[in-house]
């Protein structure tokens, strides 16, 4: 309310544009002193020092470690336990492993019960697949340690949820912790874990349940949020103490919401439980590294085919479990029947774990007996990227797309000088976003400055740039396409959906399948992962433009085209936003997993770091990364949000 | 407590909505209307409202949207802390009632039913109904026994298991209606309990409210934005506007004598025949002569006899008493909408 500015949002980003290219160019013609250009060593305070003897205050001062150290003893009981029935370890209670066969009854009659025979059959079929394929034994040490970790991350989110619901001052805490996690790389959660509860699995269940955690905590206090008023008051009149309310009222009412936070608790625990390979934890994700690592990739493929499976198969499971409303049976219908699927379960569990005494094969298949092609698998894919097309395409891609366009552009963004870098990401976010935003990006960026890990940044940053805009030039045509027309607007969303439950690590196999271990597989690999928001985001803002608009500009004669670009494109684009900002979420996670291949960025940093004890090293380089993908979500989605209200939607 | 203590009382009721209320209205200076506390920021929800509800009395509070009248409702079972005034329930004032007391006081003797239900979605019918009963922990089978005896009484027998979802708009509200009456309260509270229904099924449910209440014999404060709604139903009416109670009174004297401006533009399109009874137009000291009417009978009903009859005073009696004479050309005037 203080008058016009004297400058605007736009003279001032094209100020500080000019500001970055003018010290660009001087560097280019080599005015420009090297202090300019870089920070000097002398400059950089050594954060990592400082963090290392933070931690150890509270680490042996505190006497933290003694505190975890005896939690992790609790934590290994537990593990144990649930080890012994998923794959049998010999600890209490001594009574495992199921029987595969049993499992697989039990998985599909859950499905059945939850969603009809659809998922009945996925998830039967993932059971016998994971079985026969060979590897029952990896898969059930992943689910051992997903079965402790999801409740878990399910009760102290739910717990932290509340508390946060019922006091705003923790609510206000919490937010930005909660945004920084769910940036920060998973490096970062997998030290600490090390460090503070053991290597193996103690420290990959706590580092899946920490990163799980976040989203439950914010659907529970969206949830507890949106229970409408007038049940609340019903509650107070009908006499409910503040538990009863909690109890009887807040909770079952929040429902949908928590089951939505149970679903994506069991999906980061998947996600997060693969990627604990890289700390020694056995299962699906070590089997995993180690075959992409002596490049069988057949084995690999196999592998990556039963965490996809498990994947959806949970997915599924949860979401038709948020949906599935209560039925009522008819007056007088007889106990078995009310509980016919518990019953049908129980005798097929019982029913298979007695056959698997007297018939091996249902209790377990041995190593002779499974029908796992990995042999043949690596010779069709060595033939199929034999074939000529193929290998000419890949060829190309490789030699012309990298060497001539994506290495030039990484070299080009390393010239700039750190000062023109910062002052150019200034100009974005306050040419979007605002001022505050700017502030924000400077100040973040010239953090990332301070590090001394600058360089190794920015190319962590280009392999993100390049990636999403790879994908943006692939899927926003997809998603525009598949908008047109109803049928294809569901199967993609249905793709997209699918998708987006494989756990990230998997997103590997075909990269490197086509492209081996150069960079143009970290490219692929990010390009795949970003292209499912992108596209989703594109169908779903095309496909809510309110009918009145469409049919209005159909009655002042548009044609399709000029309706796309007139109407539906600049409606969408709010949406489109929110698709990208999350794309270039992905892509940040997803550059840092690539580190497995081999890449020079942050990430190859941070894994090196898992080696040792440097955990204020890896804080560093973590916050580096949170603090960079932090700069694009404030500055994105504060534009998605302004565009929002300025076009009237919702 | 004597058998004429108003079962509610309220005395200069405020409840300020803002920032820091309490403040606000002790600084407040006199006089300030609905406008000019907004303009400072604040909103009345309640403005200085002081009346009393009766023991088996039904007090229909009547208001547009925004006047007030479900806040003042949510006052008198505290589900709001008021700002300023006092309200006592039963003599009792439920401002300086610890937490513990006032939930024992809803437990026991306050029902109410909501205008979307707020029915809880995860249990069925028999579990929403035996809801309170169950919060103040009676056991099992009785709970069961009282649930199925108010299912019944609202006539939704059969559909016991049902969960909301499954039943109808007008079956829920009875689902709320049960749920409310399953403590047997001695003040029932009904906030625009058919406004969300469809105006056949509302009809349907007033018929249904009234064959409950001559059952029951409540205490009753119910709210209505309709005044049709409210001249049919109530014993009183208070109409609300911007917070403050505009005129609490019989639906007779409120068609009658309007005390505002405003009441008067509700009061003008109504069909006073209907609503004004013999009772009401009595002079006390006219004695009439011939065959008495009854106090209870309305205009509308006696318009034959008036029209026919010849007598300029015709006496009225009450179970039996004779009150005195009501003057026929009042009832004509009121019959034929002449302005008095």
């Amino acid at each position: 309310m203080s008058g016009t500015p004297s400058v605007t949002k736009g003279q001032a980003a094209l100020g500080l544009l000019v500001g970055a290219i003018g010290l660009t160019i001087l560097q280019y013609i080599g005015w420009l002193p090297q202090w300019m250009h870089r920070l000097p060593e002398t400059m950089i305070p050594n954060f990592a020092k400082a963090l290392d003897s933070i931690f150890n205050f509270i680490k042996d001062d505190l006497g933290l470690l003694t505190l975890t150290r005896a939690l992790t003893e609790g934590l290994e009981w537990l593990l144990d336990a649930s080890g012994n029935i998923f794959y049998g370890k010999n600890r209490w209670p001594d009574i495992g492993p199921i029987p595969w066969t049993a499992m697989a009854a039990v998985a599909a009659v859950t499905g059945y019960h939850l969603g009809g025979w659809r998922i009945a059959v996925l998830g039967g079929g993932t059971m016998v697949w994971t079985a026969l394929i060979g590897q029952w034994e990896i898969a059930m040490q992943t689910m051992s340690v997903l079965a402790i970790a999801a409740p878990l991350a399910f009760m102290i989110g739910l717990s932290l949820g509340i508390t946060a619901w019922k006091y705003t001052w923790v609510d206000n805490t919490i937010k930005p912790v909660l945004s920084v996690l769910q940036t920060l790389p998973f490096f970062t959660y997998l030290l600490p874990a090390v460090i503070f509860f053991k290597v193996g699995p103690t420290a990959g269940a706590v580092a899946t349940t920490i990163y799980a955690i976040p989203p439950m905590i914010l659907m529970t206090t969206l949830g507890l949020q949106k229970v409408s008023p007038e049940v609340v008051e019903a509650g107070k009149m009908s006499g409910c103490t503040k538990f009863q309310m909690l109890r009887h009222v807040y909770i079952p009412s929040a429902r949908t919401e928590i089951l939505v936070g149970v679903n994506q608790v069991i999906m980061l625990c998947l996600a997060m439980v693969v990627l604990t390979a890289f700390i020694g934890m056995p299962g699906l994700g070590a089997k995993l590294l180690a075959m992409m690592g002596s490049f069988k990739l057949g084995r690999s493929f196999e592998i990556g085919v039963t965490i996809v499976l498990l994947a959806v198969m949970l997915d599924r499971m949860s979401k038709a479990w948020v949906i599935k409303q209560p039925e009522h049976f008819e007056r007088g219908t007889p106990f078995w029947k009310r509980h016919q699927m518990l019953l049908l379960g129980a005798a097929l569990f019982v029913g298979f774990t007695l056959l698997s005494l007297v018939l091996p094969i249902a209790a377990e298949i041995g190593r002779q007996q499974n029908f796992s092609q990995g042999k043949e698998l690596d010779n069709i894919i060595k033939w199929v990227l034999d074939i000529e097309v193929v290998k000419s395409t890949t060829w190309f891609l490789r030699a012309f797309v990298n060497v001539q366009i994506l290495i030039p552009f990484r070299d080009f963004l390393l010239s700039i000088p750190t000062l023109a870098f910062i002052t150019l990401v200034a100009a974005f976010a306050l040419s979007l976003a605002g001022p505050k935003q700017a502030v924000l990006a400077a100040l973040f960026f010239s953090l990332v400055a301070l590090s001394g890990w600058w360089d190794r940044a920015i190319i962590t940053l280009y392999s993100v740039v390049a990636a999403v805009t790879i994908a943006a030039i692939l899927g926003l045509p997809i998603g525009i396409i598949a908008a047109r027309s109803d049928k294809w607007a569901k199967r993609v969303l249905l793709i997209c959906d699918t998708a987006q439950t494989f756990p990230s690590f998997v997103y590997l196999i075909p990269a490197i399948m086509l492209f081996g271990i150069t960079d143009i597989a970290v490219i692929f690999s990010i390009l795949i992962f970003a292209m499912v928001p992108l596209m989703r985001y594109t169908i779903e803002g095309l496909r809510t433009v309110p009918p009145e608009m469409t049919e209005a500009a159909d009655m002042s004669g548009a044609t399709r085209m000029q309706k796309l670009w007139n109407v539906q494109l600049p409606l969408a684009l709010p949406t489109m936003a929110i698709g990208f900002n999350q794309a270039i979420m992905f892509a940040f996670f997803m550059v840092i997993i690539a580190a497995f291949i081999g890449t020079q960025d942050l990430g190859q940093e941070l894994q090196r770091t898992l080696a040792g004890t440097d955990l204020g090293k890896n804080f560093v380089l973590g916050i580096c990364v949170s603090l960079m993908a932090l700069t694009f979500d404030l500055t994105i989605m504060k534009w998605a949000a302004d565009k929002k209200r300025a076009l009237g939607l919702r | 407590m004597s058998a004429d203590t108003p079962v509610i009382s309220c005395k200069n009721v405020w409840k300020i909505f803002g920032n820091d209320p309490k403040t606000f209205l002790a600084n407040m200076g006199k006089g300030m209307s609905y406008d000019d506390i907004r303009a400072a920021g604040y909103i009345a929800g309640v403005k200085d409202v002081s009346l009393d509800v009766h023991k088996g009395e039904m007090l229909v509070i009547m208001g547009l949207s925004g006047s007030g009248k479900s806040t003042l409702v949510r006052c008198f079972s505290r589900l709001h802390d008021i700002t300023g005034g006092t309200i006592s329930v039963d003599g009792q004032d439920i401002m300086s009632l610890p937490e513990k007391e006032l939930i024992e006081l809803r437990r026991s003797k306050m029902g109410m039913v909501f205008q979307s239900f707020g029915l809880l979605p995860h249990r069925s019918v028999l579990e929403n109904v035996a809801f309170p009963l169950e919060m103040r922990g009676q056991d099992k089978h009785t709970r069961r026994d009282r649930a199925l005896e108010v299912i019944k009484l609202v006539g939704l027998e059969g559909r016991e298991d049902y969960f909301p979802r499954e039943l109808s708009g007008g079956q829920q509200q009875r689902v709320g209606i049960a749920r409310s009456l399953a403590i047997e309260p001695d003040i029932w509270f009904l906030d625009e309990p058919f406004s969300a229904l469809d105006p056949l099924i509302r009809r349907e449910m007033q018929d249904e409210f009234l064959r409950l209440q001559q059952l029951l014999n409540k205490t009753i404060v119910f709210i209505t934005h309709d005044f049709d709604e409210a001249l049919r139903l109530a014993d009183r009416i208070a109409i609300m506007k911007d917070g403050a109670v505009e005129q609490c009174d019989t639906p007779d004297q409120i068609v009658l004598n309007p005390a505002t401006e405003y009441v008067r533009k509700f009061t003008e399109e109504v069909d006073k025949a209907r609503v004004v009874h013999a009772g009401v137009l009595v002079d006390p000291a006219a004695k009439g002569t011939g065959d008495p009417i009854e106090a209870n009978l309305t205009v509308h009903k006696m318009a034959r006899m008036l029209v026919n009859d010849s007598r300029e005073f015709i006496p009225v009696t009450k179970a039996g008493k004779l009150l005195g004479a009501m003057p026929r050309k009042a009832a004509l005037d009121i019959l034929l909408g002449a302005d008095a």
